[in-house]
Order: structure tokens, then C-alpha cells, then sequence
């Protein structure tokens, strides 16, 4: 072992799990109540160990006919009436109840998702409070919302949500649509749905009317039995374009409000004036963060030219002394691939960049036994028609390009169908405001990157999807205008010339 | 002797051009009692997509041109197409079967709609966007942007002048360019409006108006992957149904059929708008 290894040594300093209640079996969340689902209940493994953690209810139609049916009276019976202050203390409790319940909620997520207890403690659930206190202040402060006065609650939210964040995506569902004064039936990804469990828990502390959200867990069919529901209002997903895609094409013509959080392929754009320190630190939180199960992931590298060689020379650097290893490890950089499905996935589409021609780097790590691991990887002399290029990886994989001039980084940078995210590294601020100004993408990260933040509106371009989540911006998903009077242009009676 | 007229041959209006149809196909436009006005271009599936070649051309241009200029050029429209009231006032009598009055309050309504929406190309930024209150030492503003290419399905009742105008002006305000279809049966005054916009220092591909079965070429334009969003104000009696699914492919953005002509509305600038979030870190003094 070389002295630098030596260095970088550390004693295992693993979070306990001791703080987690975690019963045997859990049920649907619905009307309050936890109730037995009526499909086949499926077991949630940790995928850092495969272990068992618990079983769980697998809502059929019928479990999501009582869900929206309770959510439906919820918003007829409590929520619709309620005063928007009133809405606005009961999210307020639950950004509290959050807040108290922080660690058991890291540990639960990094557990269930295989994410390092650094980012679920540090990142996850402080920003699920966060969105909450935030969405909690708008209830009663909508006809500032930009929307004119009186914008209405839309009604029963179908809201599905993804793996990679689970209880920070629900979070960004839940509670901009309570805010709005919508109920909401959600349905947590299949792989993790524990930290939402722990929510209905909190849910009934917050003692928020039984009805206003209801959790049903299961699979693909669960989710479209849900957005398919023919007494939902208003349909919000976050996941792959495939799934959105299908959404749209299913709720076409039945007026029900549709925003989607889709895929990504966001180009990290580094030029050769760089603060080259940052951008290091920038390029490896832009896709290793998470696992590189980040929708918005800077998953290509473009980089100037005649810096390529020292760029990746230092990325290469740094990542070897990435940990990766037990997610519930406090040293831990990188955490456990979701769930084996997403392996193969990453291990495909790695091959494939592999058999077209880019060079692969891999870090230098051990990889456990059990579980599901990826090591950091780096592609370079990647072109942009290559797949790994094109197609979203939503792994740990870096694809690097490079560039001569601003023109070529932009005209790189939006050759994809996507446009949720990008990168730029300068030290220029003219250079940096003349390319954001071109590129096609919802959210722009200037000298940073994977920066999240409730006020901060989020979503994309093109093939990522529409509709915004965050800011001021994310209420317009959840609510409908008043009947807006016409503006007035007059068609006047008599013409007045202008006097000559 | 009365002097023989000289009547005007309607053609498409693409990329600033006047072409026919390349599929050389025309169609028979009446008055309301049946009097023959003139054979109008059936525009074809190619027609379509070259129109959206010449919009998507026209993008970058038009969307970085200043909110200022879009605002004049689109107030330019305004002054040209009252300048030429007495000529639309006459063919819309004509061809949509109303009194010259009520012809010259469309022509009115049309004007000052140019002129509403004119006024908001340099100010839907600011009350669209925002500053953004992040929790870090962070600059971060939110701003809108034109979406890109409009392809748009004007409303097909009475009013062939004043619905075009209804939902093609909100579209331009913030940069995106346009593929119209007109009123079908009412399709000469939008190629005239075209002569307009041909001579008002919009650009050419900023606005391309094709005549003929919006039944026809609305399929084409909702499953062009170079389309970004879908106007279907004016398909209520079309299988819209059918083209919102088709649009679903490429997640084009589609606004459902409204029933008669859409009002002037801050929203319908903003339905073809993405909201753009920009980060940039500050440094710790």
C-alpha cells in the first residue's frame, strides 16, 4: 500500500440503525389509516447487503379506487374548506415533525435507497423540511402567486415518484400540491418505499385530516392505475421520459393537469479560464453525487480542448480517492446502485460505450461482495453521436468531450433531445451569461452544480418534460386561474384619427 | 367601360416567400352565398414540413432579437394592417358575408390586439420571472424563454382575421416562430395579413401561413419532431384528441381547442414560454 492510501484510511464509522422502528410488514396509507393492500405484497431489500428490511402492501385498482375516493372527500369535506392559514400550520408541523425525525429518516433512506448517510443527512431530508416550511407560507399567500386573485385548488393530485430521491421527491410533490389546497393520492417508487411509510407516521402526528394524502405503494401497474383514474385532476411525475411519454399520451384530452420531471443528459460545460479547483470538485459532485441517480447529472463532460489532458488527469486523481462502500458509513462518497435492474442498466450501457470505441477508466476501489456497486467510471474520446453520449446512463458514469469555442460547446450541448440541466465553469461572467442565454436548458448551474433549494424553480426542456417544481413557479402545477376577465382592447365605435 | 380587375392569385407565405403549393393542388374558396372568390392553396404534408424548416430556421434570430425591437416590429404590423383597413375591410365583407361595419370593427379588434401584445415583449420577463431567495451564497433568477417552433391551428368560425391574429401575435411576443394553419373556409385575409408581415420587418420564416384542411395537415405538424409546441385553438371539430397523443412523442407542449376566439391573455404569451433557472455561485468576501 502506497503512503497516500495509508492516508486516506479510515475506521468504519457506520450510523446505527438502532434509531429506526421498523415493523414487519407495512400497509397502504389511505384515509388516514394504515389498511392491507389487495394485491400481492413485495419485500424491500437494502441494496448495499440485499437484505430483507420489511414488507410491503401492493395497492391493485381497487386499493387506488379507495385512495382517490378519500382523497376525493378529504378535498370536498376539509381541505377545500379549509383556510389557506390553516393549510399553511399543518405543513408547518409537518416541516417540524421532519426536522425532529431527521436522523431516523437519513438512516431509513440510505438504508432503503443505498444512498451515503452523508448526502441523506446532509442534503435529502434537511431540503424535504425545507420544502415544506417553504410551500407552508405560500397557503395562504396564493394571489401573490402571479396566477391573478384567486387562483383555485385543482383537486386530486396523481402524483408517482421515482427511486432516487424518494422522500425529497414526494416532498416536492406533496407539499406544494397541499399548499395549493389539493389532496393527494402519491405512489412511491417500487424499490423504496419506506421513507414515505415513515411519513404516513409523521402525517398522523401532524394529525392533518385523514384523506389529504394518501400513500400507495406497488409497482408500474399501480402507478398507472393511479394517473389513469378517471376522478383525478391533475397528474405530476418525476422518472423516465419512457414512462412520461406514455403519460401524456394517456391523459390526452381528459383535461386533467400534467407536469413532467423526465430524463436528462446535461452537459458540464469547463473552459480553459476554469477555476479549475472548483470545477474538479464541481464535475465530480455534478455526476457522482448520488450515485449518479440524478435526473439532472452533468453525465457529459465537455471540456476545452487544450485542458482535457490536466482535466482528466485530476478527475481521475480525485476520484481514486472516492470511498465507496456501506451507504450508512459516514466516510462514504459513494453509496450502492438502487437496485440490480439499474446495475444491468449501467453495466449495458457501459459495454456498449466500451464496444463503440471510448477509452474506460475505471476507479480504483474494492467493490463488496453483496449488493449492487458500480465504481466511479470515466469514458473519454466519446463523440457526440456515441450512446453513452446520448442516452441517459443515471449511473456513475462520466462521458467526456471536449470543444474548441463557446459556438461548439453550445451547439454540443443542446444536441441532445433533452434539456433539464447544465453546467458552465468560467471565471468570465460575460462568457458565462452569453452561453446559459443559449442553452437549452431549464436549470443552469454557473461555477456549481446539483444545487436544490425550495425557492428555486426546477424542470425542463424539450423531452425532460414541462411544468416547473420549486419557487413561485412550481405552485402554477397545482393550481387553475380564476375565470380571468378578457384583457380589454377595445374595438372602439367611432375611430379617432390621429391629428395631422 | 367599366376596367376589368386585375385579381390577386393567393398563395402560401413560407420563409418570407410566396410559393404555391408544391403539390400544385388548389381549392375553391366561396362567399357565404356561394360566389366564388378564389382558388386558395391546398397546402400539402411537404408544404407543412417546409414550413417548419423555414420557422425553425427563423428561431434564432427572431427569440434573440430585443424585446424592444420585437415589440416595435409587432406594433409595425399594427400600423401597416390599419393602413391597409379599407382593403381587408372589403375582402372580409366579401368572404365572410358581413356588413362593412362589422368587417371594420374586426379589422379594429385585430389592430389593437397587434397593439396589446406588442406592449408586453419587453415587460412578460419581469412578471414572469423572479428573483429566486435560495439558502446558500448563490445569485439565482428564474427568466422566461420562448419555447421555439408554434405550430398553431387558428380558429375556424366567423372571424378569419381577428382569430389568426388572436393566436399568432401572443406566440411571437416572446421569440418563437410559427406555422399557422388558417380558417379554412376564410383563408384570404390571412394571406394577406401575410403581405402584411412580408412588409413589416418581421423576418422571414417568424411566421409561415399555409391554407387549406387543417383535418389534412395538422397530423403532420402534432408528429413533427421539430415542433415544440401545439396550438390547437382552433381543432374543436378536428380529432384533437388524436393529435395531442401524436404530440405526446417529442413532449410537445399542446394548448387544448377554446370555443370561438381567444381573448387577449398574459397566459397565452406564457404557454409557449420554459422557465429558465440560472445559478452562479458568489464568492465569500
Amino acid at each position: 500500500m502506497t503512503a497516500p492510501d495509508r492516508f486516506l484510511d479510515y475506521a468504519p464509522a457506520p450510523e446505527s440503525t438502532s434509531i429506526l422502528h421498523l415493523r414487519d410488514s407495512y400497509g397502504l396509507f389511505i384515509d388516514g389509516e394504515f389498511t392491507e393492500g389487495h394485491g400481492t405484497p413485495f419485500a424491500t431489500i437494502s441494496p448495499a447487503t440485499e437484505k430483507h428490511i420489511a414488507q410491503v402492501a401492493n395497492a391493485n385498482a381497487h386499493d387506488v379506487d379507495l385512495a382517490v375516493a378519500a382523497a376525493r372527500r378529504a378535498y370536498e369535506r376539509s381541505w377545500s374548506r379549509m383556510s389557506g392559514a390553516d393549510r399553511g400550520k399543518y405543513l408547518f408541523r409537518i416541516a417540524r415533525l421532519v426536522q425532529e425525525r431527521a436522523r431516523e429518516l437519513a438512516v431509513a433512506e440510505s438504508l432503503d435507497n443505498g444512498k451515503p448517510i452523508k448526502e441523506s443527512r446532509d442534503v435529502d431530508v434537511p431540503l424535504v423540511a425545507a420544502w415544506f416550511f417553504y410551500y407552508a407560507g405560500w397557503a395562504d399567500k396564493l394571489d401573490y402567486a402571479g396566477l391573478g386573485a384567486n387562483p383555485r385548488a385543482l383537486g386530486v393530485a396523481a402524483q408517482v415518484i421515482p427511486w432516487n430521491f424518494p422522500l425529497l421527491m414526494l416532498a416536492w410533490k406533496i407539499a406544494p400540491a397541499l399548499a395549493a389546497g389539493n389532496t393527494v393520492v402519491i405512489k412511491p417508487a417500487e424499490t423504496t418505499p419506506l421513507s414515505a411509510l415513515i411519513f404516513a407516521e409523521i402525517l398522523q402526528q401532524a394529525e392533518l385530516p385523514a384523506g389529504v394524502v394518501n400513500i400507495v405503494t406497488g409497482a408500474g401497474d399501480t402507478g398507472a392505475a393511479l394517473v389513469n383514474h378517471t376522478d383525478v385532476d391533475k397528474v405530476a411525475f418525476t422518472g423516465s421520459t419512457a414512462v412520461g411519454r406514455a403519460i401524456a399520451r394517456s391523459t390526452a384530452g381528459t383535461g386533467k393537469k400534467l407536469t413532467l420531471e423526465l430524463g436528462g443528459k446535461a452537459a458540464n460545460i469547463v473552459f480553459d479560464d476554469a477555476p479549475l479547483d472548483q470545477a474538479i470538485e464541481g464535475i465530480v459532485n455534478g455526476i457522482f453525487f448520488n450515485q449518479g441517480h440524478v435526473c439532472c447529472a452533468g453525465s457529459r463532460l465537455l471540456v476545452q480542448e487544450n485542458i482535457h489532458d490536466e482535466v482528466v488527469d485530476r478527475l481521475k486523481a480525485r476520484l481514486s480517492t472516492l470511498r465507496l462502500g456501506d451507504p450508512l458509513d459516514k466516510n462514504t462518497d459513494i453509496g450502492a446502485i438502487n437496485s440490480r435492474e439499474q446495475l444491468e442498466r449501467i453495466r449495458r450501457l457501459s459495454d456498449v460505450g466500451e464496444a463503440e470505441g471510448a477509452e474506460r477508466w475505471t476507479a480504483p476501489c474494492a467493490i463488496p461482495e453483496a449488493g449492487f456497486w458500480f465504481a466511479p467510471t470515466i469514458f473519454t474520446g466519446v463523440t457526440t453521436s456515441s450512446t453513452i453520449a446520448r442516452e441517459e446512463i443515471f449511473g456513475p458514469v462520466l462521458s467526456v468531450l471536449t470543444f474548441r469555442t463557446p459556438a461548439e460547446a453550445i451547439a454540443k450541448a443542446n444536441n441532445t433531445p433533452y434539456g433539464l440541466s447544465a453546467g458552465i465553469w468560467s471565471d468570465k461572467g460575460s462568457r458565462i451569461l452569453a452561453v446559459a442565454d443559449s442553452l437549452r436548458a431549464g436549470v443552469i448551474w454557473a461555477n456549481t452544480f446539483n444545487r436544490f433549494d425550495p425557492a428555486s424553480p426546477f424542470g425542463g426542456y424539450k423531452e425532460s418534460g414541462y411544468g416547473r417544481e420549486g419557487g413561485r413557479h412550481g405552485l402554477a402545477a397545482y393550481l387553475a386561474s380564476a375565470p380571468l376577465e378578457p384583457a380589454r382592447v377595445a374595438a372602439p365605435t367611432a375611430r379617432k384619427q390621429l391629428k395631422k | 367601360m367599366t376596367r376589368l380587375t386585375v385579381p390577386k392569385t393567393y398563395k402560401l407565405y413560407i420563409g418570407g416567400a410566396f410559393p404555391r403549393s408544391e403539390s400544385g393542388r388548389s381549392y375553391e374558396v366561396v362567399s357565404p352565398s356561394g360566389a366564388f372568390l378564389a382558388n386558395a392553396a391546398l397546402a400539402s404534408r411537404k408544404d407543412a414540413r417546409d414550413a417548419v424548416v423555414a420557422a425553425r430556421a427563423a428561431v434564432g434570430r427572431w427569440s434573440a432579437a430585443t424585446g424592444y425591437n420585437r415589440g416595435q416590429v409587432l406594433y409595425r404590423i399594427a400600423e401597416l394592417l390599419d393602413g391597409r383597413r379599407a382593403q381587408f375591410v372589403d375582402e372580409l365583407s366579401r368572404s365572410e358575408g358581413i356588413s362593412t361595419a362589422a368587417a371594420g370593427a374586426q379589422v379594429d379588434a385585430a389592430v389593437d390586439v397587434w397593439v396589446w401584445y406588442a406592449g408586453w415583449a419587453d415587460k412578460y420577463v419581469q412578471v414572469a420571472g423572479n428573483a429566486n431567495a435560495v439558502s446558500g451564497p448563490y445569485f439565482n433568477i428564474s427568466v422566461p424563454e420562448p419555447t421555439g417552433v408554434v405550430a398553431i391551428v387558428a380558429p375556424q368560425d366567423a372571424g378569419g382575421l381577428l382569430g389568426l391574429v388572436s393566436v399568432v401575435a401572443p406566440a411571437l411576443v416572446a421569440g418563437n416562430t410559427v406555422v399557422v394553419v388558417a380558417n379554412e373556409r376564410a383563408p384570404l385575409s390571412a394571406i394577406t395579413l401575410a403581405e402584411v408581415l412580408a412588409t413589416s420587418d418581421v423576418p422571414g420564416g417568424v411566421v409561415n401561413v399555409l391554407t387549406g384542411s387543417p383535418a389534412e395537415l395538422a397530423p403532420w405538424l402534432a408528429s413533427h419532431a421539430d415542433v415544440n409546441a401545439l396550438d390547437l385553438a382552433g381543432a374543436e371539430r378536428l380529432e384533437w384528441v388524436d393529435l395531442q397523443i401524436a404530440a405526446a412523442e417529442t413532449l410537445m407542449r399542446v394548448l387544448p381547442p377554446v370555443t370561438g376566439i381567444p381573448g387577449p391573455s398574459l397566459e397565452r404569451i406564457l404557454a409557449f414560454t420554459e422557465t429558465k433557472t440560472v445559478w452562479h455561485t458568489k464568492s465569500l468576501l
